[in-house]
């Protein structure tokens, strides 16, 4: 538990760079056990994660809800550097926790609108429809999950919004290549 | 076969999303660690680093008062009192190849997009017990080396210069170590 001392720590130096290497301290972490061993930890882990899932519908409810209220702060106030940095860190957590949640579709939507939010050239000057339309999705999606046939459509309406976005996107930004480039590139980490 | 003794390590995770911390626990608890530590912003997560001393750091990227970014380079400070060698997990809703550079640029050990899954975290954490890389220290850059593969044949702008690399082999448990997952 980070209580031995850390080894030798051995440097090696070169023109521009020093390269440094400790023994490992947490190669002690590691265990080696028979072939037979049956301990599954990331099944445990997982079976632990859907002992939690009779709670995602209220969390994503109050993530909804957040965004909306970060929603009606920016349309009361007018788009700052607060409420839009509000409204994005609403919309990027529910981006980053609504798949976790089994609402992908309205990560979807989140996602769509985070793109909106960070290269929009002016935020006041993106149409007000279409920032909403984002936020009504994801209360539609997140509200309607238990009818049976939301999940196709809620999978189509996010797929419409990310449409629509990156259309005005793309036209937005068309003299301005960075970002131009960073909403037409496709992400590149690995979920796993 | 080798499997991590997750009894016997400790966590420090920073996220400002109550929802997201309480998923980050119970994942690590199921694998078996006792001593998870929580913090709600990059400065409560520098305090408990002091003061904790944490074998391994997961923090999310976006965050009030600083961000994990901040954090991971004011844990990256080779003369600090502190451990600037410890693993850093970055676990986050930013994906784009420009995020994952400046996270990789600000010492960041390994990188894990959300949505968070159980498989994926435990693989990142196997990652940096069983075969942590050496650290480099530039001018502008102390962290993790950067490269993830060995091979000498890159010869672009930003290779190191001043003659002949030498790479210190770790040792390399890992390939043993996956077999267990």
């Amino acid at each position: 538990m980070a209580k031995d001392k850390p080894g030798t720590i051995e440097v090696k130096s070169f023109g521009t760079h020093h390269v440094i290497t400790q023994p490992n301290p947490l190669r002690k972490m590691l265990l080696r056990v028979p072939e037979s061993d049956l301990d599954d930890p990331v099944g445990r882990a997982e079976k632990a994660l859907a002992g939690l899932s009779s709670e995602f519908k209220e969390w994503m409810t109050i993530e909804a809800d957040r965004l909306s209220a970060a929603h009606a702060t920016a349309l009361r106030e007018g788009f700052n550097d607060k409420t839009r940095e509000e409204l994005f860190r609403a919309a990027h957590d529910i981006k980053g926790d609504a798949a976790t949640f089994g609402y992908p579709s309205a990560a979807a939507a989140a996602e769509s609108l985070c793109r909106i939010i960070e290269h929009a050239p002016d935020l006041a000057a993106v149409p007000a429809q279409l920032i909403a339309h984002h936020i009504n999705a994801v209360q539609a999606i997140v509200r309607n999950r238990t009818k049976l046939d939301t999940a196709v459509v809620a999978g189509v309406l996010s797929k419409q919004l990310r449409g629509i976005a990156d259309e005005f996107l793309t036209h937005a930004n068309r003299d301005r290549p960075e970002h131009l480039e960073a909403i037409l590139a496709p992400s590149i980490v690995p979920g796993e | 076969m080798y499997r991590i003794d997750f009894n016997k390590l400790r966590f420090l995770i920073c996220d400002d999303n109550p929802h997201m911390r309480r998923i980050l626990r119970t994942l690590l608890h199921s694998f078996g660690a006792r001593e998870v530590y929580e913090a709600e912003d990059g400065a409560t997560a520098l305090e408990m680093y002091t003061h904790y001393v944490p074998d391994i750091v997961i923090t999310d990227w976006s965050m009030p008062i600083f961000d994990g970014l901040e954090l991971a380079q004011m844990i990256r400070q080779p003369e600090s009192k502190g451990n600037p060698y410890a693993p850093i997990i970055m676990l986050t809703g930013h994906s784009e190849k420009r995020r994952v550079t400046v996270a990789r640029d600000a010492g960041v050990t390994e990188f894990l997009a959300k949505p968070i899954s159980a498989k994926g975290l435990y693989q990142r954490i196997m990652n940096v017990v069983a075969n942590p890389r050496p650290f480099i220290k530039t001018k502008t850059y102390f962290g993790p080396d950067r490269r993830r593969n060995t091979t000498n044949t890159y010869i672009g702008p930003e290779r190191r210069g001043s003659g002949e690399v030498e790479v210190l082999q770790q040792p390399s448990l890992l390939e043993k170590a996956r077999s267990s997952i």
